[in-house]
């Protein structure tokens, strides 16, 4: 079955692992999410569990939020989402989705903001080589040519050019959990996932989660 | 907050008898090497010309000349595979990294200040 978890990015650090190399881990600390609604078929078109995370002050939040979990019997939280599942779970509303769903070992994806960037040029942004830097060169950084002539007469939709960079949603998809800590809500993954410390994640079981053959 | 999450999951990784040697000193470093089924100790001697980093990612770097040919290796000071670190003379330095070394050859390459002579004057 597969589960979503929200979590808050802690930062990176090194462990050793069963053969004594250094692997480098990001720490998540994700969970505990309460199941705040459960969406079904014949209710809503779709199926599929709505969780929230980080408790939160009832006054912080609008009138509805209050009311929608106040019907749920759930503690009021500051983060709401929900993961589509095909139906066929046991999950209800007011259970909890700890880190023990995920164990060692297991293949995830986590969904992030990555950093913000501001406003960037080409070679930054999109690895354009840029120009040579002296011998009376004047095309420094510049992202080359924008277009052809009388045809077609316009720039082509999508051509890269300068413009803000960074603060999207990005996903990286079967990253290894290295180890879970039950007692404290964290997660080690193997390598780096998007966005900065203190940052909100998504942490999913692997949706592409390929079992090699041979 | 945070620091201390990454420094407690990583608190019991750390040895406790590392942090005796420090840059300048002779050492042998006792290395379990795992062949098949069974391990073995190799020691790699040298000068230890590099301490850096903190936690369990800090490092240190064993200089030796090897017939003639410098070989560096870089270990993490708390890795498993090191048995144990002896240290076959202490030394006084006057710098926190002796990449110096590397520029010298022949006899030079091994002289560092050594402590009991040093202690002596």
């Amino acid at each position: 079955m597969n589960v979503a978890l929200l979590g808050k990015k802690i930062g990176m650090t090194q462990v050793f692992d069963d053969a004594n190399r250094l692997v480098p881990v990001t720490v998540i600390e994700a969970g505990p999410c309460p199941v705040t609604q459960v969406k079904s078929d014949e209710t809503d078109g779709y199926n599929a569990v709505q969780i929230g995370f980080r408790a939160q002050k009832a006054q912080r939040l609008s009138k509805a939020a209050r009311g929608h979990f106040e019907k749920a019997g759930v503690e009021t939280q500051s983060e709401l989402s929900e993961f589509r599942t095909n139906g066929d779970h046991e999950l209800n509303v007011g259970d909890v989705l700890t880190v023990e769903r995920f164990e060692a070992g297991q293949k995830i994806d986590v969904v992030g903001t990555s950093k913000g960037r501001g406003f960037q040029g080409v070679v930054k942004r999109y690895g354009f080589a840029g120009g040579p830097a002296s011998h009376g060169s004047m095309f420094h950084r510049r992202g080359g040519s924008y277009g052809m002539c009388q045809w077609p007469g316009h720039v082509i939709k999508g051509k890269k050019m300068p413009g803000h960079m960074g603060d999207v949603q990005r996903t990286v998809q079967n990253l290894t959990i290295v180890k879970v800590v039950p007692e404290k809500n964290l997660i080690l993954i193997k390598g780096s996932v998007p966005g900065s410390r203190g940052s909100l994640l998504t942490v999913r079981s692997a949706i592409k989660n390929k079992v090699r053959k041979g | 907050m945070s620091q201390a999450i990454l420094e407690d999951i990583t608190k019991d990784q750390l040895k406790d008898d590392r942090a005796n040697f420090k840059v300048g000193d002779g050492v042998k470093v006792h290395l379990k090497v795992k062949e098949g089924s069974k391990t073995r100790i190799q020691v790699f001697a040298g000068i230890i010309i590099c301490r850096k980093g903190a936690g369990v990612g800090e490092t240190f770097t064993v200089r030796r000349i090897a017939s003639g040919v410098g070989v560096e290796k870089v270990f993490p000071v708390h890795s498993p595979s090191i048995e144990k670190v002896e240290i076959d003379r202490e030394s006084v330095t006057m710098r926190a990294r002796m990449y110096y070394l590397r520029d010298r050859i022949g006899k030079a390459a091994n002289q560092v200040k050594e402590k009991r002579l040093v202690d002596a004057k």
